[in-house]
């Protein structure tokens, strides 16, 4: 499906749409209704979805992929200084819902938006809102580490460059040292920091792109599946990383690993369907969810 | 019995070798149990017997016609009297021509020089004898090879695989085509420059910067030995071809960014095809064009601001082979700025970069090699177009920069050199191959790093 | 660091970075509209100047048949009918209606009015009817080029009489003919008809027309097959990692980027003086525009053949099919209209390629239409580029026009390859 939509002419390119896109409840081949669990009504999100010191809030989101619906319906806020995850099968929205809130549904011609959704109470889809302004404040890191064919120094300092946050060559050394260190890559790369970011291990060029968001000092950081191309080792120095960076910003991840996201987060969101099924503190809803889908998932009998 | 006649019975042999095939297939089978105990299907016990009969048959058509010619000349400068024989190459090349004119204009009888009359009798002889002889030989050889088969039919006969076999080879024959043009290009350009070389030193040539190629007819004519110093055509190549390129690749780039990541896709689907149509028009229009309307344009713009602008100048060839390498320019980075992964776009944009500066910033440098490979198959597309400059560009060989002034490029002195009235062995037509030579060698070496560059700019993405 | 103080920063930056983008922008529309208007700028300089060449203008004149005039005694003695000097009784009649004309130049200029193949559309049509002889006939005849550049309004007469090509006088003439409604601007059938020739109200691309289909015949009876067995063969049987099968990849993908002007060096040094092959023929630009062709209808045919889904080969070559078989009976029909788009695709750029051709002596001035690929002739590139090159400014409009009609060609091979791609598009 990938393939298909990469060479046809006008698309954009590499939009993981299938993974979006939500499963059909009737069977293509057969023509039968899938049986069993599946067949749970979804009726509104059970759980806390909304909290009181909320960062980041979206009412009523829904998202078209040209005329197929992604994501139905959900409200969710998301809390200041807080992890909050994001978990379900492949193509429930999670990832889709995520890119909402940047606004990186923007590049995809044939996306479309609807609903409220505010940053610090401001409409980020508002007239007056600017998406490279937003992009800058709510940053994001994605499956596969993207480092860009620079040097570490470059990568680091890019967004940087961009927006003209350092005025001199000095501030820009510390800005991308701090970077650096912030993101527990700098002991590894001090000695090399001409040298490609394409060169680093997965792990490192993973942690080499957190250090790229964080270098323009966002207040979100977006982080989709960001382990899921790594090694067990390298998925535990970032799930250390986030730990530490939750003390300076709030961050969404979404996630395949019901692990992970019991061992960083503190409040979960489960996705089936395009739909928001059930948010509760994280040992909630691991140790008791309340929706049976939940349920079905954490234990294990689909996913 | 001409040529075409051959062919023509021959092919009508081969239909007929094809159905004797098929009915004796049938004839040595017998029906058990509803089925024939042929190994193969009858049409294959066919198929077998035309290529028995048609292979052989036609090899020896194609070579005696290939060589015809040069033995058949030979053996009539043999037959010339040794006083003619022991004449220069030139001269002697001269009255083999007469001689062949003559025997076919058919007014031999009326021809004065009694050795040349002879000689043409002796021709027309050598012809006929051989043309008899080769009508001969190639139907004994088919119907040898026709019979020879025919009696091999058996059922147990594998005339399926002996006749995939024969397609397989022909197939792999073909396919060593490619490489047999690039052997005939070598040799035929470097055949001919080495026999220029001969009478021209190579330092000369490569290093002089004096280009008229004029011989003469006496020898003891003044300037008779003719200046082949190609450095003035050389850089009045890379002039035009710079031109050309520096108002391709800005324009081509440009326009493929434009619809690969700006434009919508109706926009895109409408613009791309249009764009294309530049690169189907035939040279020969664009040439026109150049002369007739660009090069008078440009004079007269010129001279509206006081310059002196050449009614040939490099300038007009140059910007109409910049307009023709556009679309070429623009789909190769149209091909480079696609294979660019959406991650690092979505990287860019993910930090707040606007559109132009994901372009500028991370999608340019990553495409660059690619790029890069893309704009040295342009130059050497620039440097081998011929009908352009053939068409607007001078004949002066004058070494200069200068783009208002007329120059000359490789291609228009090969095509000069080689339209006129030609002695084939003069140093004025094998000079012609020695730029020949030349070209080859430059557009290769261009080609070779550009396709290894793009090559390994795919790899790095997949 | 504060976030709202980067906030602030980057709010700062941004009308800057917008204008940018806006002007980034801009560069791009203006790049890709430059080259529309050069594309716009090229079609309509060749349309306005061909575009009058397919009308030409023709001449009235009453042309008495006299015998005693055309020296014919014997009216069935078809060797006098032919010989007869049937210019001397269309120069009467131009005397008769413009009496008083002195001096060889103006006597000359005279007669001029009249292409000289008016004394062979007498010839032809006394031949058929000799019966003719002695009486009065009308006779629309093709007016010399002057004239005819004249009536289509690129003669300028207000210009001084000695910057002009037609004179005063001539003027007259040409006045009185209007007059009397003696000229006529009619299609232009000779356009297609004829052959060349040096006079350019008898100047055709007929010869020219023919000698390129029997080039593309040639070319297309070669390419086709080879190609298709070579690309056949690179994708289906040939080893992987093999040295020879990496030369013949490399071999052809050079071919396709070595300049054409190189292959007429080859066709002139290899076929022409090796083989012999006679020059000046559709045979032997075939045989060099087949090498040229080559790679581009390989690389097609190549993807085609890809294209075919394996697991249709893997169900043929499971049910007892041998390789050849399953090429011969599925993978190439199934390929076939890749194929047959590549192939249109290559012949239209070898329809409309001109270098090597001059090598090869297809420039020669051939004013008789070719019958067969044995004939000397020359093809419709090369006769743009000889008229291109001939100084009358009548040929100038015929150079536009026959680029039209090659242009025309093209278009509709195009056509005929995106539709064929349409109608078969297949999706696997």
């Amino acid at each position: 499906m990938t393939d298909v939509i990469n060479t046809m002419p006008g698309m954009p390119r590499a939009v993981p749409l299938e993974s979006e896109t939500p499963k059909p409840a009737v069977d293509a081949i057969t023509g039968e209704k899938h049986r069993s669990e599946f067949d749970v009504e979804i009726n509104g999100t059970v759980g806390k979805p909304l909290v009181d010191n909320a960062k980041m809030s979206s009412r009523n989101c829904d998202v078209f992929y040209g005329d197929k619906q992604a994501i139905f319906g959900v409200d969710l806020d998301i809390g200041n200084n807080e992890i909050i995850a994001m978990i379900g099968p492949s193509g429930c929205g999670k990832s889709t819902f995520l890119r909402v809130l940047n606004r990186m549904n923007d590049t995809i011609s044939i996306c479309r938006v609807t609903g409220e959704h505010t940053l610090d109470g401001e409409d980020i889809y508002g007239k007056k809102t600017d998406p490279v302004l937003l992009r800058a404040r709510v940053g994001m890191v994605f499956q596969k580490p993207n480092p860009f064919p620079k040097s570490i120094y470059d990568n680091v300092a890019y967004g940087a460059r961009l927006h003209g946050l350092a005025s001199n060559r000095s501030e820009l050394d510390d800005l991308v040292e701090a970077s650096l260190i912030k993101a527990g890559l700098f002991k590894e790369v001090k000695d090399d920091l001409q040298k490609p970011g394409t060169g680093l291990s997965g792990g490192q060029q993973q942690r080499l792109c957190i250090a790229r968001a964080i270098a323009v000092d966002p207040e979100v950081i977006l982080m989709d599946e960001p382990t899921s191309a790594l090694d067990p080792i390298a998925t535990a120095t970032i799930e250390e990383l986030m730990d530490e960076l939750r003390s300076n910003y709030t961050i969404a991840i979404v996630t395949h690993s019901m692990q992970q996201a019991a061992r960083v987060s503190q409040r979960t969101a489960y996705f089936h369907m395009g739909k928001l099924v059930e948010v509760n503190d994280t040992d909630k809803v691991f140790t008791n969810p309340e929706h049976q889908l939940t349920e079905n998932y954490i234990t294990g009998r689909f996913g | 019995m001409p040529t075409q006649t051959i062919l023509i019975t021959l092919i009508a042999l081969l239909i007929f070798s094809y159905f004797i095939g098929h009915k004796r297939s049938i004839a040595v089978s017998s029906l058990d149990k509803g089925r024939r105990n042929l190994h193969s299907r009858p049409h294959y016990y066919g198929y077998m017997v035309a290529i028995w009969a048609g292979i052989p048959a036609l090899l020896i058509l194609m070579l005696w016609s290939a060589f015809n010619s040069s033995i058949v000349t030979s053996l009539t400068v043999s037959g010339l009297p040794e006083t003619i024989q022991a004449e220069s190459k030139d001269t002697l090349g001269l009255i083999i021509n007469e001689v062949k004119n003559l025997a076919v204009s058919g007014q031999i009888a009326e021809e004065t020089d009694a050795v040349k009359r002879d000689a043409a009798y002796h021709y027309q002889r050598l012809q006929s004898i051989s043309t008899l002889a080769k009508t001969v030989v190639v139907f004994v050889a088919a119907l040898l090879g026709m019979l020879f088969a025919w009696r091999l039919i058996n059922p147990e006969l594998r005339a399926r695989n002996k006749v995939e076999t024969v397609v397989r080879w022909s197939m792999i024959v073909c396919a060593s085509i490619a490489i047999l043009t690039t052997v005939g290009i070598v040799f035929s350009v470097l055949f001919e420059s080495i026999r220029f070389f001969e009478s021209v030193p190579p330092s000369d040539f490569l290093f002089g910067t004096k280009w008229s190629p004029q011989t003469s007819i006496r020898t003891d004519q003044v300037g008779s030995s003719g200046s082949f110093g190609a450095i003035p055509l050389f850089v009045g190549t890379l002039l035009i071809s710079a031109i050309a390129l520096i108002i391709a690749v800005p324009l081509g780039l440009m326009s493929a960014i434009y619809l690969s990541e700006y434009s919508s896709r109706r926009v895109r689907s409408f613009a791309k095809p249009t764009l294309e149509i530049l690169a189907g028009i035939p040279t020969v229009v664009y040439g026109f064009f150049a002369a007739l309307t660009v090069a008078p344009f440009l004079r007269d713009l010129g001279e509206s601001v006081g310059l002196s602008v050449a009614s040939e100048s490099a300038l007009a060839a140059g910007v109409v082979m910049g307009i023709m390498i556009i679309p070429f320019v623009s789909s190769l980075s149209d091909d480079v700025i696609s294979a660019v992964p959406q991650a690092m776009r979505d990287g860019s944009y993910g930090m707040g970069a606007t559109k132009s500066e994901t372009i500028r910033q991370v999608v340019i440098p990553a495409a660059l090699p690619g790029i890069v490979g893309g704009v040295l198959l342009a130059a050497s597309r620039a440097i081998g177009e011929t009908m352009i400059v053939v068409m607007a560009a001078g004949l002066s060989a004058k070494l200069t920069v200068n783009p208002l002034e007329a120059v000359t490029t490789v291609t228009v002195q090969i095509v000069t050199l080689l339209t006129g009235d030609q002695e084939f062995d003069s140093p004025k037509t094998l000079a012609a191959f020695a730029l020949g030579l030349g070209l080859f060698v430059i557009t290769l070496l261009l080609n070779f790093v550009a396709l290894h560059i793009i090559r390994k700019y795919r790899e790095q993405y997949e | 660091m504060s976030n709202s103080n980067s906030t602030e920063i980057i709010r700062a930056g941004l009308k800057k970075r917008y204008a940018r983008e806006k002007r980034f922008r801009l560069f791009g529309i203006a790049s890709l509209m430059i080259s529309f208007a050069f594309l716009l700028v090229l079609l309509f300089t060749i349309v306005s100047k061909g575009w009058p060449a397919f009308q030409q203008t023709y001449v009235k004149l009453d042309i008495v048949l006299d015998e005693t005039v055309l020296k014919v005694n014997n009216k069935s003695d078809e060797d006098a009918l032919f010989s007869a000097n049937y210019q001397k009784v269309v120069r009467e009649s131009l005397n008769k209606m413009f009496p008083g004309v002195k001096g060889r130049k103006q006597k000359r200029d005279l007669k001029n009015i009249v292409s000289n193949s008016a004394a062979y559309t007498i010839r032809d049509d006394v031949l058929e009817n000799p019966d003719l002889l002695g009486t009065k006939q009308t006779y629309w005849f093709l007016a010399k080029d002057d004239i005819d550049v004249f009536m289509k309004g690129k003669i300028d007469r207000d210009l001084p009489e000695d910057e002009r090509r037609l004179k005063d006088y001539q003027f007259e003439w040409i006045d009185k003919l209007i007059e009397e409604d003696r000229l006529e601007k009619r299609f232009n059938t000779v356009l297609f008809t004829n052959g060349d020739s040096r006079e350019p109200e008898q100047a055709g691309m007929k010869g020219a027309i023919m000698g390129s289909l029997f080039t593309m015949l040639v070319t297309l009876m070669l390419s086709f097959p080879i190609a298709v067995a070579a690309a056949a063969y690179l994708e289906e049987f040939a080893p992987q990692n093999n040295k020879w099968v990496d030369i013949i990849e490399i071999n052809i993908n050079n071919l396709a980027a070595v300049p054409s002007i190189v292959f007429g060096l080859l066709g002139l040094a290899v076929y022409i003086n090796y083989f012999g092959v006679p020059r000046s023929t559709p045979l032997i630009g075939g045989l060099v525009l087949t090498l040229m062709t080559l790679p581009t209808i390989i690389i097609a045919s190549r993807a085609a053949i890809k294209s075919v889904p394996p697991s249709i080969k893997e169900a043929a070559i499971g049910l007892g099919a041998s390789r050849i078989q399953t090429l011969f009976q599925h993978t190439l029909p199934l390929a076939m209209p890749g194929i047959l788009t590549g192939t249109i695709i290559g012949m239209a750029q070898a329809l409309g390629e001109t270098a090597p051709l001059l090598m090869i002596g297809m420039i020669a001035f051939v004013a008789e239409v070719p019958t067969g690929v044995l004939d000397p002739s020359t093809v419709m590139p090369v006769q743009i580029y000889l008229w291109s090159d001939s100084p009358e400014r009548a040929f100038t409009e015929r150079t536009s026009a026959a680029i039209m009609v090659l242009l025309g060609f093209l278009v509709a091979m195009n056509l005929i390859a995106i539709m064929l791609r349409k109608k078969f598009e297949r999706r696997w």
